[in-house]
């Protein structure tokens, strides 16, 4: 940062070097210094209607009772992880003891039975709403290129492209899941089938964002790239490759960054609702539970799923700042 | 006297040994047994339940290591609701679950989802109630008359719901009232109680595409999931529910509802919740039926052991926010023999939860008949049946033959005692005729119809809507 300072400041007369200097650091400690005082002000507002709303599971929790329950679930967390020590030993020495008796048994080890943690639940989502969201760049940007590019399956797809699109992934997740308990047999799955429904419905959801935005990309590029391919007479691949690839990254990133937003919000809702493993389970288990800390059992999971959702949109962002030429498009 | 107490002593001490042996050797046990229960041929499983405080059988055998002992590894996972929890059993996704007494009973008769789901383990007696809003209550309370210190006389009868409900149909409002399924406990439980207090709950006319079990009836019922109902009351979408523990509780707690009376008031006893596997798996891996059977058979006598003496360590198992997930106080409150009506109002009523004493553990074709009968009277089968085909239905669904044989080689491999069993030597499957109901009316298994006949409010033989 310093360096970039000092090249910009270089040959810069020195009375203004100093104006400069002092209005960076003026910028940059309201950047530091405003969302602080946001966070604060919300902190206060907060606790103080917290205190006032009485619910008939106790008061509406406040902010020490969030940082309490992060306490807490930490401890559930590594109580948890000693109980599966202690499995794994018990289920060793039993197996040891079989094998003992009889020796042809092929003693297998069995995964942890015991019940998932609030870290866990995290973990499981993460990968689930990722490999959905990957699942589905590889189907929509491909997608989007041909749309981009032919006029007539633009055409011949837009109607169905926007029809599905308004379907909320929610109403398809009932059929999913008939479709993948149906579909989806085999002894010695690799997946849960929760978690490829919890992948497909998202995939279902992020496929529409990106395929639009890629295809839009692709079609507003500069003619005047084209015209060079065109007078090189490069071949189809290599034009997708070298002109019309690189001239839609910032449009199919933008597609991107949309989709993960909405494919986190669905997962989250998707697994409430069909009970798939992950944070929605872990909200909607603690609100049937009714316990008196329920509720700032979900209050915790809502920072969390804010916290995941900002993180992944932030890490959207680097990957276009690396990626994209077109540093404009990724600065918000 | 001394030597008796010495006696006493020594065989608890030759018990504790024993016990301790086979809990750290099962493996050793087995395999001395090996000709007659040999190792599971399916070793990793999941069941379902449904939070509330009756699948404490399940939670206990995978907390003791009941369930490891008999070399099953086995994952529990709470369902959304009842309909869930049983697509899973029948589409695999499940093993095995806690469910409702009438879910099996009506998977094989078709009602709802046709599927062959069997039970070779009865999960516990009782444990639940019925619970009105506050405002019902209040209206009821003046019709119900008052013991010496100002209580109300129990068992409330649905005699002082009767007016309320007249009051409300006057006024042109339905009466709402919720139950957790078609063919559960609850709804036929909440049925009986309201007829019995000339309330008409309504028919089911399934062969003509009516399911609602609307028809004619006075107190709409409709089905809301266990955990739901003290939401859904507090919301005004219904004025009560009959639903098990800890919700009732719950309702006391949060100050939105007064529980009116329990099922054991209803019917001393009554049959609840089952263990439901299906068929299929039943006869492709035999020996694990009968190993599960056994980790539950042992969950459950270790719930009643000495005269409920774990109950306090089982209700902060159950409080854990993987399974019931209530607050401790709240769970205590019925599974430690004490139930709380209107606020500051506890009784005790030591039989409100039974896991294992009264053989509540074995599957009764009685228990079975006694909830065809009640799918009979409310109009879920719409034709009249032969009594042969109730006895036959539920030789097909209640297989006392599996528990039999679990509770054999628990004697065998010395880790119950045969006196756990005494009561079940040639024991036919049929509990001798039941006087203890609200209504007065005798329940003998072997004869539904005649009992079907004995109702005032519901189909008799020969009725069809």
């Amino acid at each position: 940062m310093t360096a970039l300072m000092s090249k910009k400041i270089v040959g810069i007369a020195p009375m203004n070097r100093n104006k400069m200097i002092m209005s960076f650091i003026a910028e940059k400690t309201q950047a530091l210094i405003l969302p602080l005082v946001g966070i604060c002000c919300f902190m206060l507002l907060w606790s103080f209607t917290a205190s006032s709303i009485d619910t008939s599971l106790g008061k509406f929790p406040g902010p020490s009772a969030v940082a309490t329950q992060v306490v807490n679930l930490i401890d559930e967390h590594n109580a948890e992880r000693n109980k599966e020590d202690a499995f794994y030993i018990r289920q060793d020495q039993r197996n040891e003891m079989r094998q003992a008796k009889d020796p042809s048994y092929q003693a297998k080890v069995r995964a942890y039975t015991g019940k998932e943690t609030f870290l866990d639940q995290i973990v499981t989502s993460v990968v689930t709403v990722l490999s959905g969201f990957l699942l589905a760049a590889v189907i929509a940007i491909p997608l989007g290129i041909a749309i981009g590019l032919s006029k007539n399956l633009n055409t011949a797809i837009n109607p169905i492209i926007q029809i599905f699109k308004p379907v909320s992934p929610l109403a398809w997740l009932p059929l999913v899941t008939m479709v993948v308990s149906a579909v989806y047999v085999s002894p010695e799955p690799m997946f849960a089938k929760s978690f490829i429904t919890s992948l497909i419905t998202v995939t279902l959801c992020s496929i529409w964002p990106m395929v639009i935005n890629t295809s839009f990309g692709v079609v507003s590029m500069n003619q005047d790239w084209v015209n060079v391919s065109q007078v090189l007479s490069l071949p189809k691949l290599v034009h997708i490759q070298k002109i019309v690839l690189p001239a839609s990254i910032p449009a199919i990133f933008t597609g991107m960054r949309m989709s993960l937003g909405i494919a986190w919000m669905v997962l989250i809702a998707a697994e409430m609702l069909a009970q798939n493993p992950g944070l929605g389970k872990f909200v909607w288990d603690e609100f049937q539970n009714g316990s008196s800390q329920s509720l700032s059992r979900i209050m915790t999971a809502v920072f969390v799923i804010g916290l995941i959702g900002y993180l992944l949109d932030l890490a959207m962002l680097q990957l276009q700042r690396a990626l994209s030429w077109d540093k404009s498009s990724a600065q918000r | 006297m001394f030597q008796a107490t010495l006696k006493n002593e020594y065989k608890k001490l030759c018990l504790t040994v024993l016990t301790g042996l086979c809990l750290s050797g099962s493996l050793l046990t087995a395999s001395l047994q090996a000709t007659e229960l040999g190792y599971p041929e399916k070793e990793e499983l999941k069941f379902g339940f449904i939070k509330l405080t009756d699948m404490a059988p399940i939670a206990i055998a995978y907390e003791k290591g009941f369930f490891e002992d008999e070399g099953l590894y086995v994952t529990i996972e709470s369902q959304a609701n009842w309909k869930v929890l049983l697509d899973g059993v029948i589409d695999g996704r499940l093993d095995g679950a806690h469910m409702l007494a009438g879910q099996p009973i009506a998977a094989t008769i078709g009602y709802g989802t046709k599927a062959e789901i069997i039970t070779p383990f009865s999960m516990d007696l009782n444990g639940n109630a019925i619970t009105v809003s506050n405002e019902i209550w209040k209206q009821m309370k003046v019709n119900i008359p008052k013991q010496a210190d100002g209580r109300p006389v129990h068992p409330i009868k649905a005699d002082a719901l009767k007016p309320v409900v007249e009051k409300y149909l006057d006024e042109g409002k339905p009466f709402n009232m919720g139950m957790v399924f078609p063919v559960s406990t609850h709804n036929y439980e909440l049925r009986y109680w309201l007829a019995a207090g000339d309330i008409h709950p309504g028919f089911y006319a399934p062969h003509k595409g009516d399911t609602s079990g609307k028809i004619n009836a006075q107190v709409l019922l409709s089905v809301t999931p266990p955990p739901q109902m003290p939401a859904t009351m507090e919301a005004g979408t219904i004025y009560g529910y009959c639903v098990g523990e800890p919700w009732n509780q719950q309702a006391v707690f949060k100050g939105i509802g007064v529980p009116v009376v329990t099922d054991y008031e209803i019917w001393k006893n009554n049959p609840e919740k089952v263990f439901g596997i299906t068929k299929a798996f039943a006869e492709k891996y035999p020996n694990t039926t009968i190993r599960l059977t056994r980790a539950l058979i042992r969950a459950a006598k270790w719930l009643d052991e000495n005269n409920n003496a774990n109950r306090p360590e089982a209700v902060k198992i159950l409080s854990q926010s993987n399974y019931v997930g209530a607050d401790y106080d709240v769970i205590a409150n019925s599974m430690t023999g004490t139930f709380e009506y209107e606020k500051g109002d506890v009784r005790s009523v030591p039989d409100f939860n039974v896991f294992f004493r009264y053989n509540a553990t074995y599957p009764y074709y009685s228990d079975a008949i006694w909830y065809l009968t009640q799918m009979r009277r409310w109009g879920q089968i719409s034709d009249d049946m032969p009594d042969s085909w109730y006895k036959d239905i539920a030789a097909k669904v209640y297989r006392p033959d599996i528990y039999m044989a679990a509770a054999q080689s628990l004697v065998d491999d010395k880790i119950l005692s045969k006196n756990d069993f005494s009561d079940l030597v040639g024991e036919d499957g049929f509990r001798a005729p039941q006087k203890h109901f609200i209504d007065n009316i005798v329940y003998d298994g072997t004869q539904p119809n005649a009992y079907i006949n004995k109702f005032k409010i519901g189909l008799k033989t020969g009725d069809k809507l």
